[in-house]
């Protein structure tokens, strides 16, 4: 009992910051818009939370920031993307040379400076009494009850109301959807950008919650398994929970072996989330060979009006 | 008058490459102005670093090596639209195979020692090209997350061996190898750093512009990156090509890796990449794929690389290289939109 609790305290811990990244990425790629700049973004939240964080002390205040600098990052990729019709996956990249570089400008003078006072926490004590899940669920930090409410909302979102629907034409054929009335371009904007913001946050989560300073890249490729957890989601933000605890679970595995006193060198268990990446992506498509994978229709490929058929 | 856009429009002038590189610089130049920092000096610097003595001339041509190598091995991934982005991972496994052969072979006679490294490299790095190429064509797996998970397997595989078994015990505890010997390394031209790798690479240059120019392979190859599902219905054996440019893209970069620790290094040892990968991806992107493009964008990245490390004496981070490198990519994806404009006046 003692260890499932503990090890669903660590999944929530290190899997919240996926969470919000792969959210973000359900909601752009919903549109038909590819986002390979997920670890940019991410690093960029991060510095751009920390910088303001020692700044003002203000936790709203920093996440504020960090909204509005990953948000101008993504209307960055929609403008490129949407507007201009440049190659996403190219755009994508540039957004994470361009994160990754900025970021470690930006950040070079707080790099290794620990932030100050702690994330919130909701305390609900009444739930002590549960077994298993209520000493976890009852210390949940506001960042853990964050993605839990966005996972629900966007859920609620895609399935449950028009605008979400118009959504999901728009990124499965976006000629009909623009016959039938909907703006293709501005649903793609906003997801895009609204995207953006929530990979920011989930950098920021990272920084504040699970390795409260600033290092250099220190993303260490979680934009990139964020992706992957898209595709492993099946682009459904519910299912995107279970898979981002399972890979924040994975994430700190190594880890725990360490601390049991295993001969494995750490090298190879730091080799696990990747490796289990790239395994659990060959099964999704060895299971969805010549079927759907969940995947939008026109992910990917610019709208052009004028050659709609 | 109206503007439209032609998505079938021809390439983007070639002014609007360098327009990119200066508008990239312009912006960094911002940034460095609002660090409180005079550009005009950052950049003179990083200029006079790169390619004002002989000595930064060298050291430029030294990091435009491996650019060269691992750019013209994504070049050709992105000529059939494989989104290859683990020349990283490549390269180091490449470093690994060749010092491998130093470790487990010593007893190899000295005119088999670096061609066997060669070999080494090629072959390690076409390898793990291949775990990229294989599950794409088998499963549909997306090759851009396959080969960047690659990169940091890579890089955990690097530090295992130079911080573990592999490491020099004469060292004083670097994270390195035991030095290579002669026999084990490359020959440099006079008492320069710059070694035969610079033959190795305009070599591969020539060879892939003369093969993608003139056989049937290279037809194939330009065919599929026009339009794929074209090149499908034309009986275009389109698994069976991923699979063979992955394996020399990956064997290219491998080639990188081997060059570097034989030629510069003269050991394995930790960080042995600055990200020369990823730098690549650029490289080979603003040379448009072309081959003897990708030998002007190299050198230009290898002066990059080497002005970013002078700009460190005067108190900025050298990651001021890879902010520029992220620009130039995004001015440059901007940029191509100006081939596809129409302007009519009706």
């Amino acid at each position: 009992m003692e260890l499932i609790s503990q090890l669903l305290a660590v999944a929530i811990a290190a899997g919240t910051p996926l969470l919000f990244a792969t959210l973000g990425g359900i909601l752009t790629e919903r549109s038909g818009i590819i986002q390979l700049g997920t670890e940019g973004l991410m690093l960029m939240g991060a510095v751009t939370a920390a910088m303001a964080f020692l700044a003002t002390h203000n936790l709203l205040l920093s996440l504020v920031m960090v909204i509005v600098v990953t948000g101008v990052l993504g209307a960055l990729h929609a403008f490129l993307t949407v507007t201009l019709r440049a190659n996403q996956i190219v755009s994508g990249l540039a957004m994470t040379l361009f994160g990754g570089g900025l970021s470690a400008y930006l950040g070079k003078t707080i790099t290794g400076m620990p932030l100050p006072g702690a994330v919130p926490k909701v305390d609900l004590a009444f739930l002590d009494g549960v077994p298993v899940v209520g000493p976890i669920l009852g210390h949940l930090d506001v960042f853990t009850w964050g993605s839990l409410v966005l996972v629900v909302a966007l859920h609620l979102y895609l399935n449950h109301t028009s605008w979400g629907l118009h959504l999901r034409a728009v990124g499965d054929n976006p000629a009909t959807a623009d016959v039938m009335g909907i703006r293709v371009q501005a649903f793609r904007y906003g997801c895009v950008i609204i995207g953006a913001m929530l990979m920011g946050l989930g950098g920021a989560n990272l920084l504040m919650v699970f390795s409260p300073t600033w290092i250099e890249g220190m993303t260490a490729g979680r934009g990139w398994i964020a992706v992957a957890l898209i595709i492993f989601a099946r682009w459904n933000p519910v299912y995107a929970l279970g898979a981002a605890y399972f890979f924040g679970l994975l994430d700190t595995l190594g880890f725990r072996f360490q601390l049991a006193g295993s001969s494995i060198p750490s090298y190879f268990l730091k080799m696990i989330p990747y490796i289990i990446t790239i395994a659990v992506l060959i099964l999704v498509g060895w299971r969805t060979k010549n079927k759907l994978s969940g995947s939008p229709q026109a992910l990917g490929v610019p709208y052009i009006r004028e050659q709609r058929f | 008058m109206r503007i439209e856009i032609d998505p079938a429009g021809r390439e983007s002038p070639w002014w609007v490459t360098i327009a990119a590189v200066v508008l990239a610089f312009g912006l960094v130049a911002v940034f460095i102005f609002f660090t409180g920092k005079d550009p005009s000096v950052v950049f003179a610097k990083m200029l006079g670093g790169a390619f004002g003595t002989t000595f930064g001339l060298t050291e430029t041509l030294v990091k435009a090596i491996p650019l060269m190598l691992c750019g013209l091995g994504v070049s050709l991934a992105y000529r059939i639209q494989v989104w290859n982005i683990g020349a990283e991972g490549q390269f180091l496994v490449g470093a690994i195979a060749a010092t491998a052969v130093t470790i487990y072979l010593p007893w190899l006679p000295g005119w088999a020692t670096l061609p066997v490294m060669v070999i080494a490299g090629l072959v390690a790095g076409g390898i793990w090209g291949l775990f990229t190429a294989l599950p794409k064509v088998w499963f549909n797996v997306n090759e851009l997350i396959i080969s960047l998970m690659l990169n940091y397997i890579g890089v955990l595989g690097l530090n295992y061996v130079v911080f573990g078994p592999w490491r020099d015990p004469k060292g004083m505890n670097f994270p390195g190898t035991p030095p290579f010997t002669d026999a084990q390394s490359l020959p440099v031209f006079g008492d320069s750093r710059l070694h035969f790798g610079l033959i190795l690479a305009l070599l591969a240059v020539v060879l892939v512009a003369v093969f993608v120019k003139s056989t049937r392979w290279g037809y194939e190859l330009r065919l599929i990156g026009a339009n794929p599902e074209a090149a499908r219905h034309a009986g275009i054996n389109l698994p069976r090509h991923i699979v063979v440019v992955m394996l020399l893209s990956g064997g290219l970069a491998g080639l990188a890796g081997m060059a570097e620790v034989s030629g510069v290094a003269h050991k394995l040892m930790y960080g042995i990449s600055p990200g020369y990968g990823y730098t690549a991806i650029i490289v080979a992107w603003i040379a448009r794929l072309n081959p003897f493009g990708i030998v002007v964008s190299s050198v230009l990245f290898g002066g990059l690389i080497v002005g970013g490390y002078s700009v460190q004496t005067i108190g900025l981070p050298s990651s001021i290289s890879s902010l520029l490198q992220g620009a130039v990519l995004f001015f440059l994806i901007a940029g191509s939109i100006l081939g596809k404009v129409r302007i009519r006046w009706n």
